[in-house]
């Protein structure tokens, strides 16, 4: 396999990849890193490449994988990762910046939210997948995935709710 | 009615059995600029999502397509120098034999070649041997030297009287 036909197949996902790492990760390096070990790892195997049934999927949950090794691995326990992902908001509309704000509330729940219903909320919500193909990245059954989706939807309304009406009611 | 719509669909989102198309909807609808007072928190849920999808991986792949050297092929190459040597050792050993000694088929040839070899050693043999004759001359020096021992004799008679 050729390094174009390898990144013809690996172009179409490499953000979604990117995005679930940072989901886990946070720190927009590390999800690059991640992202950068996970196409490396692939592009190493290329040789097995055709014999994955769907290899955006495996790609997913390779990513799941070593993000989950990343946060327990000894590195993460003794130094916190380090995020710096600083907004460079120039639009100064009194709006926009409510939004953005309101935008950072968002993410910061979902950051507060378990491992398994942030990954469900970024591969339903984001990626945009099948709930079948979720649960196959995930390794989970159908109904786990609905009921995870169905918690993480409900506590950000609710907490996003909490913020709207502070101190109002 | 959309809005009731909406909120039915909202329901069914919150208990995470919408699909995939009626999620489109939604996001649709809270892409607007104006959504109802009640369902704003919704409408941060929503931007959040869509500028979230825009998020792209911008770092390089280093793709690597040249192998690490295998060193076995140095041993390889190593092995096959040496049985090459092995190989050819003998046969070069023989040849120079051939080339050193000669060998004649037909012996008038060797007849010739070997007359013409001996005739060339006498010739240098004869040069060599013509130097020797200045020798000849060193004798008749030793012969004139002789004299002196007459003179001796001579002197020998006066000192004895």
């Amino acid at each position: 396999m050729t390094q174009v036909e390898f990144l013809n197949i690996v172009m179409p996902f490499k953000d979604k990849v990117f995005r679930l790492a940072k989901r886990l990760l946070v720190s927009t390096e590390e999800a690059e890193d991640a992202t950068q070990e996970v196409l490396m790892k692939l592009w190493n195997n290329k040789a097995k490449i055709e014999e994955y049934k769907n290899v955006e999927a495996f790609s997913m949950t390779m990513t799941k994988n070593f993000c989950f090794d990343k946060l327990k691995s000894k590195q993460a326990q003794n130094l916190k990762i380090v995020h710096s992902n600083y907004e460079d908001g120039n639009t100064s509309l009194q709006k926009q910046l409510e939004l953005n704000d309101s935008v950072n509330w968002v993410s910061r729940i979902i950051e507060g939210l378990p491992e398994q219903q942030k990954l469900v909320i970024q591969l339903r919500d984001i990626e945009e997948y099948d709930l079948d193909e979720i649960a196959k990245m995930l390794d989970m059954n159908n109904t786990a995935v609905r009921v995870a989706l169905s918690r993480a939807r409900k506590t950000i309304r609710e907490k996003l709710t909490n913020t709207h009406n502070y101190g109002i009611k | 009615m959309v809005l009731n719509s909406i909120e039915k669909l909202l329901e069914k989102y919150e208990n995470g059995e919408t699909s995939l198309k009626e999620e489109q909807q939604l996001k649709n609808y809270f892409s607007q600029e104006t959504v109802e007072p009640h369902l704003e928190m919704y409408k941060t849920m929503f931007a959040y999502f869509s500028v979230n999808q825009q998020e792209q991986f911008t770092k390089d792949l280093p793709l690597k397509t040249k192998k690490v050297f295998n060193y076995k092929w140095i041993a390889v190459a190593a092995v096959t120098v040496l049985m090459l040597g092995f190989y050819l050792k003998t046969p070069v050993v023989s040849s120079y034999e051939e080339y050193a000694y000669g060998t004649y088929n037909n012996p008038e040839d060797a007849l010739n070649e070997v007359t013409n070899s001996l005739a060339m050693i006498s010739d240098h043999f004869n040069k060599g041997v013509s130097t020797v004759n200045y020798l000849d001359e060193v004798k008749k020096g030793t012969e004139t030297l002789g004299y002196l021992n007459e003179i001796e004799n001579t002197t020998s008679i006066i000192f004895k009287n």
